[in-house]
């Protein structure tokens, strides 16, 4: 804190244990660490993508109908094949990643602040409004939540916002389940009791003592929470009242290419590896955190970083 | 005693994982008789029970690796037995309970189903073991036995738990019983029951019995033997009475120097002011119970009609088993819950009218040290923040500036380094992190500290460390002590005057000279004859009585 | 327990209601369905007389005051589309659906539960790894994808089933196996865990130390323990199964529930849609309701006294 004051504070080592020992297992994770590098190369591609490929993957070509993959004479391009205006798939796929990973993030982004907000207040001060809260979770999470956002999306209309708002309501009882069950530990927690005696306020309490314990877990819930609002969001364009034209994200391109499934496999088929694999590769990241933040396995590694004392 | 039972010798067994090895126990041997009970005794982490797992083969490899040694039974080494030969053994001739019997029986199966398969593992048929499990729990003395053969081990209390366990370990007449910390979780009545239950089954079977425990009062009290282990040693054996009347070793001298409940009374040296006054304490807590049933809903007085006083700079010891409500009464004294009925006064004032600056005040003169120093301190926070933080909700006790000068002077009254706030609390031992919590206590310079169970967890040579920093305390800071604790001895040693609980009433109240040399209630009498006592000798007189 | 299972019932008895209620709501906050069921060229009369015999000129509350009537009864109107009971036709669809969502998921627990306790014996095992990894696998693949590319590969290139419709057994097949892909993956990880926790436990131990042979230990023993924390999130997966049959119905043509409410959301057949969620809700809640018990049975420190 006010190391300036003190002399010779400086020279003294500090633990910084987290950061470096997480970095450490997740060196020692070869799946988590693929996962990791495939997540960092989607998301870059993601962001500058678009305008170096300027108007490839949406120029129509018509000589390259339907054309099917691997064949190399076509230009690197169309190594995935081309859609029925002849544009490749590989750079469409990079278009839409834009569009499928910010919808998810944002519909992510939104379900959490709100649930944890909504957990914290049901975990930690409970009484009539944490029933409330309770209820009306029981209530969205009572209903399929595919089925609850058709309904909403089909009577408000399929817009990008209104399908990040539909994803996060649905999503919300997660969080707020989670975060409260975890206050409510917490919250028993004899350090915890220690600072509401010695007179802490309720902001205090919260904010240096329970939340800072809760982040690892809603960090790993994202994570998992990413996966789940990407193939929901995919389902729903699926169906036809997710992202509408002239937008379209990798879910878009699975239900087009479905017409084309007996004659042209490929238009359907890439973009559904692409939803698998960044899926997959935060399945795996989400197993890698919950290890990695696990007090008992952080602990042994923090040992091994401070057993030098 | 010249035949042997069992006989371990030079058993070495180490834990081998990535970040290399560890030696858990290095050329141990030890021997137990038929009809002797032998006691392993040991801290936490001189490796006590590793020889015993090794010997039931409980050792799971990896990570755990049998380096030497021999565990001769019968004519046969134990250690070198194929799976098949092992479960002949197991539960047949040598059988174990444990210390937690509630984590140790199955919880979706009937104790009787449970006691049943011990007797049908090894050949008896289901009829037979149907009855054997009924006239098993009879002789483990567990009330309405008949009725209970199909309740489940959640519907029974410890005590009954670990009747079923022994059931279950007696069950075929073993040669050799193993109890790995039998009664280290129950109250200490309830520990004298089990004990006496154990030694009346030895004495009927004349079954070994090897007795694995840290307290050195049940080995004064129920073992013919004992050997004392340290950091994976044995460092001394021998008959009990010779051990503890001349230990050889200094470890163990040290030992039973820290058994608490040897020194004299302390002298009372009350002063006229009155700190907190508690009048008429009621709690009562709802049962569960169905709302849609009509009549008036069942409650429970965890606290009935407690009064009591506390003088500035004495030590007031409360003592009770669990269920006797002094955990409510804490939780009341710290303002954590209202009472149904009754008051506490600060000073005169009542706790629960304080209101803004007032209520701060009160917290600022009341701190806490409660049981478990690892749950107790923030593991996210370092030792600076963990004993600065009560600075940064008081403002203006202490200026920023001089936090750290003022954590620095804090750690080293307890008895750490000023460079130790640097640290997390994981980087300490048990000992060393109630140091710290007693630093946070400190740092508002309050005039009571309330300790819950504040040494319970520890092992005897700490908890004697932390007392007598909690004593210096008092005496520089002129502290008054609200000390809870199931421990008799400890509060015999520790406190000036001390009330005694029992079923949220308050059976008992005096001196500790009083309590001690002068019981009135019957339960404080047999409160104190339970307690066991490390002196051989005493042990003896209270047999014969 | 009874207590317990009253309580529930009654709260989700609340919920249903308010999820009626904000359906009702919101599909009438839409603007009126006579758009969408007379030509735009339509006389205003006509457009009064469809209003009028449906119930759509009178007041919001009017409306659901009777709407709420009909509910006593077990009365949600008539389909706009084909003109019978709402009911009549949700309670048609609902058995394929509950059969496909039963198939599913008690597939998915057969496989969670045996590859499960097996990768859990021999942890970081060939076999574990190689179940971890698949698990994973199953739990991240879309299912709308799934469902398309088994059509390619097993209707269409090797015909082995047909591509839809509910007729024999063999079209059955490639709907549950798709159906129950992502549960089986979730539930092989909560197995294996839970299987790794109940291995390790001190019951466990106890049972060593009697000299049980390892087939009692891990099937008598630590099986019905692991068991508990899979059938909690299998129902969890209850609702996730019929987010899921809606895809799959609607690939594979299947006339149930999911594919249904689908087609009424897309023409406004507001009453077929309320008595879909309601019903729907329903059978979630019954479905929830089973697993308690199941679990009860399983768990005697769930049963009270």
């Amino acid at each position: 804190m006010n190391s300036a004051v003190l002399p010779g504070e400086a020279a003294r080592r500090r633990p910084r244990p987290t950061k470096w020992a997480m970095l450490a297992l997740l060196r020692r994770d070869k799946f988590a660490l693929a996962a990791a590098v495939f997540l960092v190369v989607v998301v870059l591609a993601a962001l500058v993508g678009p305008p170096l490929l300027g108007g490839i993957g949406i120029d129509m070509d018509l000589m390259a109908r339907n054309a099917p993959p691997f064949e190399p004479d076509r230009g690197f391009w169309h190594i995935l094949g081309s859609d029925a205006l002849g544009r490749p798939i590989l750079a469409r796929i990079i278009i839409a990643a834009r569009p499928t990973l910010l919808i998810a993030a944002a519909a992510v982004l939104l379900s959490m602040v709100v649930g944890v907000l909504l957990g914290l207040i049901a975990g930690y001060k409970g009484g009539i409004v944490g029933d409330v809260i309770m209820r009306l979770t029981d209530i969205v999470m009572s209903f399929p939540s595919l089925l609850l956002a058709l309904v909403v999306l089909y009577i408000f209309g399929p817009a990008i916002t209104n399908v990040i708002i539909v994803l996060a309501i649905t999503r919300v009882p997660v969080y707020l389940r989670t975060t409260r069950a975890e206050v409510l530990e917490i919250r028993s927690r004899m350090f915890v009791v220690a600072a509401e005696v010695t007179g802490a306020s309720v902001f205090r309490t919260v904010s240096r003592h329970i939340l800072p314990m809760v982040v690892p877990t809603i960090a790993t819930l994202m994570t998992i929470e990413f996966a789940f609002v990407m193939l929901a969001e995919a389902s729903l364009s699926f169906l036809g009242l997710g992202v509408q034209a002239p937008d379209f994200t990798w879910g878009v391109m699975v239900a087009e290419g479905r017409s084309y499934l007996a004659t042209a496999w490929w238009l359907s088929f890439w973009p559904g590896v692409f939803i698998a694999l960044v899926t997959m590769s935060l399945n795996l990241l989400s197993n890698w955190l919950r290890i990695a933040t696990d007090p008992v396995q952080r602990w042994r590694l923090e040992r091994e970083v401070a057993s030098d004392e | 005693m010249s035949e042997t039972l069992l006989e371990v010798r030079d058993l070495s067994v180490e834990f081998r994982s990535s970040r290399g090895i560890t030696r858990a126990v290095q050329n141990v041997s030890w021997s137990v008789a038929p009809g002797e009970t032998l006691a392993i005794l040991g801290e936490s982490g001189s490796g006590k029970s590793v020889s015993a797992n090794a010997v039931m083969g409980l050792i799971d490899s990896p990570p755990g690796h049998i380096t030497s040694g021999t565990a001769m039974y019968g004519g046969r080494d134990l250690l070198q037995l194929s799976g098949a030969q092992r479960r002949g053994i197991n539960g047949k001739s040598i059988s174990m309970i444990f210390q937690d019997p509630l984590a140790h029986l199955n919880p979706v199966y009937p104790v009787g189903w449970q006691i049943e398969e011990t007797l049908r593992i090894h050949g008896v048929s289901s009829g037979e073991a149907r009855k054997r499990a009924l006239e098993l729990l009879e002789q483990v003395k567990l009330p309405n036995a008949r009725q209970r053969l199909g309740d489940y081990p959640h519907q029974f209390s410890g005590g009954q738990r670990q009747r079923i366990m022994i059931a279950m370990a007696v069950a075929l007449r073993p040669d050799l019983l193993i109890a790995d910390e039998p009664t280290t979780a129950l109250d200490v009545t309830v520990q004298a029951r089990i004990l006496d239950l154990l030694k009346e089954l030895q004495r009927e079977s004349g079954m070994g019995m090897v007795l694995i425990t840290h307290d050195l009062g049940v080995v004064a009290q129920v073992a013919d033997r004992v050997v004392v282990m340290k950091d994976g040693q044995v460092v001394e054996g021998g008959a009990v009475g010779d051990v503890f009347r001349r230990p050889a070793h200094p470890y163990t001298r040290k030992l039973l120097s820290a058994v608490p409940g040897q020194e004299p009374f302390r002298h009372v040296e009350q002063k006229p002011e009155v700190l907190v006054e508690a009048k008429g304490l009621v709690k009562e807590y709802l049962l569960a119970s169905n709302p849609f049933k009509v009549g008036a809903t069942p409650t429970t007085r965890a606290l009935d009609d407690v009064s009591f006083k506390l003088h500035a700079g004495e030590t007031l010891g409360i003592v009770g088993e669990s269920g006797s409500g002094k955990t409510t009464l804490a939780r009341t004294l710290l303002r954590l819950t209202q009472p149904t009925a009754g008051e506490i006064a600060y000073k005169g004032t009542n706790v629960f009218s304080l209101r803004g600056r007032a209520l701060r005040e009160f917290r600022r003169k009341l701190q806490v040290v409660f049981q478990d120093p690892t749950a107790s301190l923030n593991p996210r926070m370092s030792i600076h923040e963990i004993v600065s933080e009560p600075w940064a909700i008081h403002a203006g006790v202490l200026p920023r500036a001089e936090w750290r000068a003022g954590v620095e002077d804090l750690l080293v009254q307890v008895g750490l380094k000023p460079e130790h706030a640097d640290r997390y609390p994981h980087q300490f031992s048990g000992g060393q992190r109630q140091r710290i919590a007693i630093a946070r206590a400190l740092a508002l310079q309050p005039e009571i500290i309330l300790c819950d169970e504040a040494v319970s967890a520890l092992d005897v040579s700490v908890q004697a460390q932390v007392i007598a920093l909690l004593k210096e305390l008092q005496k520089k800071h002129g502290l008054a002590y609200i000390f809870i604790a199931h421990d008799l001895p400890l509060v015999r040693d520790f406190a000036d005057r001390v009330l005694v609980m029992c079923k949220g009433k308050l059976v008992e109240e005096g001196t500790t000279e009083e309590i001690f040399a002068r019981p009135k209630d019957p339960y404080t009498v047999e409160l104190i004859n339970a307690s066991p006592h490390p002196d051989p000798e005493r042990l003896d007189r209270h047999e014969i009585a | 327990m009874t207590y317990y299972l009253t309580k529930r019932t009654l709260w989700s008895a609340v919920s249903l209601f308010g999820l009626v209620v904000f359906v009702f709501f919101m599909a009438r906050l839409t603007g009126s369905p006579v758009d969408l069921y007379l030509p735009i060229d339509a006389p205003e009369s006509l457009r009064e007389d469809f209003e009028r015999i449906h119930g759509f000129d009178l007041p919001l509350w009017q409306q659901f005051v009777d709407f709420l009537g009909g509910l006593l009864t077990f009365d949600f109107g008539q389909s706009l589309r084909q003109g019978v009971p709402a009911l009549e036709l949700v309670l048609r669809a609902m058995p394929t659906t509950l059969l496909l969502a039963l198939y599913s998921i008690g597939l998915a627990l057969i496989v969670a539960i045996v590859t499960g306790a097996l990768a859990a014996w021999r942890p970081n095992s060939i076999f574990d790894r190689i179940a971890t990894l698949l698990s994973l696998l199953g739990a991240s693949l879309p299912n709308f994808w799934v469902a398309i590319v088994g059509v390619l590969i097993f209707a269409v290139t090797l015909r082995w089933v047909p591509t839809s419709g509910t007729g024999s057994v063999a079209q059955w097949i490639l709907p549950v196996f798709v159906l129950a892909i992502r549960p089986a993956g979730l539930l092989v990880q909560v197995a294996r865990s839970s299987m790794i926790s109940a291995l390790s436990s001190a019951y466990v131990k106890t049972a060593q130390a009697k000299g049980a042979a390892p087939a009692r230990i891990i099937f008598i023993h630590a099986l019905r323990n692991a068991m508990l924390p899979v059938i909690t999130v299998a129902g969890d997966q209850a609702a996730g199964i019929i987010n899921g049959a809606v895809i799959v119905e609607t690939i594979f043509g299947f006339p149930g529930v999911g594919k249904l409410l689908i087609d009424s959301i897309m023409f406004r057949d507001f009453a077929v849609v309320q008595a879909g969620v309601m019903v729907t809700a329903v059978a979630i809640f019954i479905l929830n309701f089973t697993i308690d018990i199941v679990y009860a049975v399983l768990d005697p420190r769930t049963r009270g006294h």
